[in-house]
């Protein structure tokens, strides 16, 4: 009997993570318009123990301050973010003090540029949308403060993107100003591929920049900037379950205790 | 003693004065704590408790999160990523609201479940079921109004979608949705009343859900034979026994959502919404959140927008009328051999309905789309009329007691009736 009895609150909870599952599954059907699979990759932030790469992810920032942010804006960090990669504070405040930012009114009602301050915004390499369309053919820029959260496949999306660029297949005809990319939706990307040839970026840790480098690196880095969370997170997860493991057992052995008299 | 007051019971002497004047005490210790209670609860028993302790956390993390949100479409968005990024713990919160709104229809449908499979929605119980589908109900506008605030792309043009359904309506359709809107599109004014409303609302169901506990304890819960407990020896007093019942269930409960918040965030929700809301670019496929998929499944089945609409509301309004739909005067599904797979059937249809909801509106899901609707109602409409009157019940035992005292359960109840030993 007693069997019984756990075995069917052992389906219950079954059912509430089969519940849980079947919803995961069923929402993420949308996935399959495009049906992409983009390569796997196994990145240090992944499963339960997850953590961020600090020299990768720093290494990426650079990626991000010598190539993406010429179009790409990133406008929900701040300078000071940086500190949570390891940077000390004299980093980014040296970091932050090569970009000149626009501050004002001053007293003579006037808009003036200064270095920027640790607590100052990414600056955003256009003005407004707009100037941002005229200057890259007609095509926006996305922001990339959330990217990896932004697109389905996360990091591997971005991972596979930067990594896709290559010659259109035979017959396929790409628009003026297109590049074809195997992972973008539809094929046709109006972003040139930045990441192409080695040493592009120079690295001062001696990594070797190769290309497949660079995009990992970045890659790490824009999720870091989308999910400064994660490890907290997932740190505090497996403290979670395991208090909850042992509540669990607490609570069903009281359980058990209550109803002795009754079974 | 003066006259007027209750007498009380309670031995510490200041809470015996407060209790004389207002027996609050006495009141919980009637319905929580010796409040009799069917002995055989399974752990479906849980759900309804673990409906109340969720819309205390969504209450609760709703409230500290608005201290931070922003109802403005130039600012909400960010206003959020600033709740995710700077406030302590702000992702935690937000996470958690998130994910509890799954949470809470995953709870709410299992509870549903319980109720249509334990017949508890039968005589005496119809205005307790009643009231569940209007909480039902103002839970879905809830959590519809909710998922517009982050003012993500699926926010609005989720909003966008869903409000114009009633445009479908005749001659006052257009109307209608200008006063939703509050304008001529989903804008800033859709964007604050929906705020508004979004914080109005659980305070609404909190005063359903107490009139849907008060009900319930007049008639006292269903359980799983459904029939009525016949004296003391067939209920244990709520307390120790179901609030230890309970808390094994409800630890279970925070483990999944533990889970689904640390470690799987996002995954019940849109890519898209991370996109911020621009009303000039369409995403390829508009789809709700999960828990509105059958919903939005019947909803494109119908060819007619209107019709598609119509059937989409009474395939919640039907509930209402459920308890006169089903005209088999015995409640547990243990003993309707005929009903119980037509009512597992008609549970396959709703999870396929859920599928087909997140899919594109093409070949095949279409069509599977229109037969498990029609599965859908025709289970309410035909099926469990008929049945009532063709399906001859498996012997009722004589009380909950007996087959619980020789050993309890589903299968120990056929112990002490022959026939149904094989249900």
């Amino acid at each position: 009997m007693r069997v019984f009895h756990s075995l069917r609150a052992f389906s219950l909870a079954a059912g509430l993570v089969a519940g849980a599952g079947l919803a995961t599954v069923a929402t993420p059907a949308r996935a399959a318009e495009g049906a992409m699979h983009y390569p796997e990759v196994r990145f240090s932030f992944d499963g339960l123990f997850g953590h961020f790469d600090r020299a990768s992810a720093q290494r990426g920032f650079q990626v991000y301050k010598e190539v993406c942010s010429n179009c790409h804006s990133m406008h929900l960090l701040s300078y000071r973010n940086l500190s949570e990669l390891g940077l000390s504070d004299a980093e980014v405040r040296a970091i932050a003090a090569t970009v000149q930012v626009q501050d004002g009114p001053n007293d003579e009602g006037q808009m003036f540029e200064r270095p920027a301050r640790p607590s100052d915004r990414f600056r955003s390499p256009f003005a407004n949308e707009k100037a941002a369309r005229a200057a890259n053919n007609g095509a926006l820029p996305p922001d990339l403060s959330v990217i990896t959260k932004a697109r389905e496949g996360g990091a591997e999306y971005i991972h596979a993107l930067l990594m896709g660029y290559e010659d259109p297949p035979a017959g396929v005809t790409l628009m003026p100003g297109m590049n074809y990319n195997k992972y973008f939706a539809g094929h046709q990307i109006a972003m040139a591929q930045p990441l192409s040839s080695e040493g592009q970026v120079e690295y001062t840790d001696g990594t070797k920049p190769t290309v497949e480098q660079m995009v990992e690196d970045v890659s790490q880095f824009l999720t870091w900037a989308a999910e400064p969370e994660l490890e907290q997170r997932k740190s505090l997860g497996v403290k979670m379950v395991l208090f909850l493991t042992v509540l669990g057992g607490l609570a069903y052995a009281v359980k058990r205790k209550v109803w002795a008299d009754v079974h | 003693m003066a006259s007027g007051l209750h007498k009380s019971d309670v031995a510490n002497p200041v809470l015996n004065w407060i209790d004389a004047r207002l027996p609050v005490i006495t009141m919980m210790q009637k319905e929580y704590g010796t409040f009799p209670t069917p002995r055989n609860f399974n752990y479906f028993w849980n759900f309804g408790a673990l409906a109340m302790v969720n819309l205390l956390i969504m209450i609760a993390t709703g409230i500290f999160l608005s201290m931070h949100y922003t109802a403005h479409t130039s600012m909400a968005f960010d206003s959020v990523e600033r709740i995710m990024r700077d406030v302590n713990y702000g992702w935690l919160l937000r996470y958690a609201h998130a994910n509890g709104a799954s949470m809470f229809f995953i709870v709410v449908y299992t509870h549903i479940w319980r109720g249509l499979y334990y017949g508890s929605y039968k005589a005496p119980r119809e205005l307790l079921w009643m009231l569940g589908v209007v909480i039902f109900l103002l839970m879905m506008a809830t959590a519809f109004m909710g998922y517009v605030l982050p003012w993500g792309q699926m926010s609005f043009w989720g909003a966008t979608v869903i409000t114009n359904l009633f445009s479908a309506l005749p001659l006052i359709g257009p109307d209608i949705v200008t006063f939703l809107w509050g304008g001529f599109s989903v804008d800033n004014p859709t964007l604050n009343r929906f705020f508004s409303l979004h914080y109005l609302m659980p305070f609404v169901i909190f005063g359903v859900v107490f009139l849907h506990v008060a009900a319930l304890h007049i008639t006292g819960s269903n359980n799983p034979l459904g029939i009525d407990p016949k004296g003391p020896q067939d209920t244990l007093p709520f307390h120790p026994y179901y609030t230890a019942k309970d808390s094994v269930g409800l630890v279970a409960y925070f483990a999944v959502f533990a889970i689904l918040v640390f470690f799987f965030p996002n995954a019940l929700g849109h890519p898209d919404n991370y996109i911020p809301a621009n009303p000039l670019v369409t995403p390829p496929h508009i789809v709700p959140e999960w828990y509105f998929l059958p919903f939005y499944a019947i909803l494109r089945a119908v060819p007619d927008k209107l019709g598609g609409v119509i059937m989409m509301f009474a395939s919640i309004a039907i509930l209402f009328v459920l308890p006169w739909l089903d005209t088999s005067p015995v409640r547990s599904m243990r003993f309707r051999p005929l009903a119980r797979p037509f009512l597992f059937t008609w549970l396959v249809s709703f999870f396929v309905l859920l599928y087909c909801g997140g899919k594109p509106p093409e070949e095949p899901y279409v069509t599977i789309s229109r037969v498990a609707a029609a599965y859908y109602f025709l289970y309410f409409l035909v099926i469990l009329p008929l049945l009532g009157r063709l399906e001859r019940p498996l012997p009722l035992p004589e009380s909950i007691a007996r087959p619980v005292l020789r050993g309890g359960g589903p299968v120990m109840a056929g112990a002490m009736s022959k026939p149904m030993e094989k249900a």
